[in-house]
């Protein structure tokens, strides 16, 4: 179990990491979500060990690591670039963590033809990695840290530079390969999808701040802030600033839309309103659907989706919709959403309660 | 604005189409044939002008004494190998050519042992000053070694080192290792710094990741480096001089001091020359694809 209290790092007088509290369990999968710069790689290294915290305290399994150089821990990592050690081959590669422990020849020959054959890496044994595609060399990383059998697993973006086919083929196979080790696995990535296919408990991250640990699907569906729900949202999540006035929120330019049962008992008073760019469809003239009328700016088509950015009430609108929509920029355009699909902040970006029983501070 | 609009149409217009494209086809042609002969030639005049010494060189080391004094030749009349023979069997030369070898690889392993772990630091740590403390390193060879030759002979003197091979080594390390440290930073900071790291996270001890991971990366540049202060100190005379009597004499030394009661020995000097000549020319043909990439990492 890694568990750490009120981490925080500053260089040079600006704040990498603040205050961050976490408990990572053994054989769990973590996901460290947030955009570039939001710390992801800060946080991680102060996992490892490689740099360390200016306060706060890190144990491992009740220990207190603060401190303790990375060497001295049992931890392995895999960088977004793909870091090999280029003057040896990918057997070597593999074998190096373990002739470093000073295990067995044999051991150590089983292991690697085991983990090779694990991410199909059994015919590039006696290259050097220089000679291997990307996604070849990134899983002579991924089997570098495999075979150390290491207590906490730490992979930055590992698939961010690989192809699309790659990036899927080891997304699925990665948690199942780590989990059977028992390790910490901790997953940085900046895209919500992958988050979401990863599963397992994901910590969002911005700007040096954690804003909200939970089970994935669960800080998917009920983001605890907007920072939170803008993080885990591509394309980026719509926001309209609407004023509750009983049962409706409606805008200054007249547009209201329903108050969900569930948002009943919300304060009259301006709210911040969320709502997904694949909640957006075109308008199908439902009744409990509610109608956005709107001027396209942009349409692009991505073979089976198109995303279409609309101005709407002095707000730009991304609906992402399902199949081909050619719509000229400049067209009108009728789209609607399910009021039961919004998601309601308060002003100061606080998520708000969606039980009516609990009274709301607005 | 409307006159010369009209005279520039009319210009134009004066040609015939036809007219009009075959001189401008003859034109470019004209062109591309009188940029081309001056394109050519100008490599092949620099190449000669280079080589005829050097080929002049070799001409007189075949020759003989009468021979270069009386006659112009192209190619030795009477060719000999005595200039040669001369140089080999005698021990006040040849010693010249083992006295410069021997202070000149104890230069190149202090010198590019110095600037290992020098440049690894500037290329990896950020310290207070760092960036002078790099450039003061090169100030040191702004300097031209007359400079340094008084004080490093009392120096020297002072110490006993005179007339050994060490002093000579010392005293060109003073040139070669920021030399050295310039071009093997270049070098390390073209390695990631996420190679040091994951070989720390694998367990590698510091000199254990240095020797075995890090040193294979930048072989390249420490044959660059190595080339550049084997350069320098072969060719270098007034300090190998000044700091040297007999027993650690140089060999550029040794030639500036032909001249005998029999006067100038010029075919046994242009011989000693050829010899100077070699062992530069042996170790740039080894290095010279490393070179291509110490260019390419912007350092050399």
């Amino acid at each position: 179990m890694l568990e750490l209290d009120d981490v925080s790092r500053s260089v040079g007088g600006e704040t990498h990491i603040s205050d961050v509290s976490l408990t990572l369990a053994r054989g769990s999968l973590n996901v460290l979500l947030g955009p570039t710069l939001a710390g992801k790689t800060s946080l991680m290294r102060l996992m490892a060990g490689l740099d360390q915290p200016t306060a706060g305290r890190i144990r491992m399994d009740g220990a207190d690591v603060t401190g303790v150089p990375v060497r001295r821990r049992n931890v392995a990592m895999v960088y977004q670039q793909f870091i090999n050690y280029p003057a040896m081959t990918v057997y070597e590669n593999i074998a190096s963590p373990m002739h470093l422990k000073g295990i067995g020849k044999a051991e150590i020959d089983a292991a690697v033809r085991r983990a090779a054959t694990l991410l199909k890496l059994e015919p590039y044994l006696d290259r050097t990695p220089l000679n291997l595609s990307g996604g070849q060399q990134q899983r002579t990383a991924i089997a570098r840290a495999l075979v150390k059998n290491a207590d906490l697993v730490l992979l930055d973006e590992p698939l961010a530079n690989l192809d699309y086919k790659l990036r899927e083929e080891l997304r699925e196979e990665l948690p199942r390969i780590f989990a059977q080790t028992g390790a910490i696995f901790v997953y940085a990535t900046t895209e919500p999808h992958e988050a979401l296919l990863l599963g397992g408990t994901t910590i969002t991250l911005s700007q040096g701040r954690v804003t909200q640990v939970g089970p994935t699907a669960d800080v998917y569906r009920r983001p605890a802030d907007l920072l939170t729900a803008r993080t885990f949202s591509d394309p980026p999540l719509n926001v309209l600033s609407l004023e509750k006035r009983g049962g409706v929120f409606a805008s200054t330019s007249g547009f209201r839309v329903a108050v969900p049962q569930r948002f009943a008992a919300l304060q009259d008073g301006p709210w911040q309103i969320g709502i997904r760019p694949h909640a957006l469809r075109p308008w199908s003239g439902r009744p409990e659907a509610t109608r956005l009328k709107g001027r396209v700016v942009l349409s692009e088509v991505t073979g089976s989706q198109s995303f279409l950015h609309v101005d709407w009430d002095e707000t730009r609108l991304v609906a992402l919709l399902r199949g081909v929509h050619r719509v000229e920029a400049g067209d009108p355009i009728e789209l609607e959403f399910e009021p039961d699909d919004m998601l309601v902040f308060s002003p100061d970006g606080r998520a708000a309660q969606a039980c009516a029983s609990t009274p709301l501070a607005a | 604005m409307t006159t010369t609009d009209i005279g520039a149409r009319t210009g134009a217009d004066a040609l015939p189409p036809a007219l009009h494209s075959e001189a401008a086809i003859k034109a470019r042609t004209r062109q591309a044939s009188g940029r081309f002969r001056p394109k050519a030639l100008i490599p092949i005049l620099y190449i000669v002008f280079l080589l005829l010494p050097i080929y002049w060189l070799v001409n007189m080391s075949f020759k003989t004494n009468t021979e270069i004094l009386s006659s112009f030749t192209l190619i030795p009349a009477n060719p000999t190998l005595r200039n040669y023979e001369v140089i080999f069997t005698d021990p006040s030369w040849y010693m010249g050519y083992v006295n410069s070898i021997i202070y000149v690889v104890m230069n190149m392993v202090i010198s590019v042992a110095v600037a290992l772990p020098a440049a690894y630091a500037f290329s990896r740590y950020r310290f207070l000053g760092d960036k002078h403390l790099f450039f003061w390193l090169l100030t040191n060879r702004m300097a031209p070694p007359a400079v340094f030759a008084l004080p490093f002979f009392q120096l020297y003197s002072a110490f006993g080192l005179i007339d050994t091979h060490i002093a000579v080594a010392l005293a060109h390390c003073l040139f070669n290792v920021p030399l050295a440290v310039w071009i093997l930073e270049g070098f390390m900071s073209g390695v990631p710094k996420e190679i040091d790291e994951t070989a720390y996270i694998d367990g590698y001890s510091f000199p254990r990741f240095f020797f075995k991971i890090f040193m294979p990366l930048i072989a390249s540049g420490i044959g660059v480096a190595a080339f550049f202060c084997f350069m320098f100190s072969w060719v270098e005379l007034l300090i190998a001089r000044t700091l040297t009597v007999t027993d650690a004499k140089p060999i550029s030394a040794i030639m500036t001091r032909t001249v005998s009661a029999s006067g100038m020995d010029w075919g046994v000097l242009a011989a000693a020359g050829v010899l100077t000549i070699i062992p530069g020319a042996i170790v740039i043909w080894f290095v010279r694809n490393y070179i291509a990439k110490g260019f390419a990492l912007g350092r050399v």
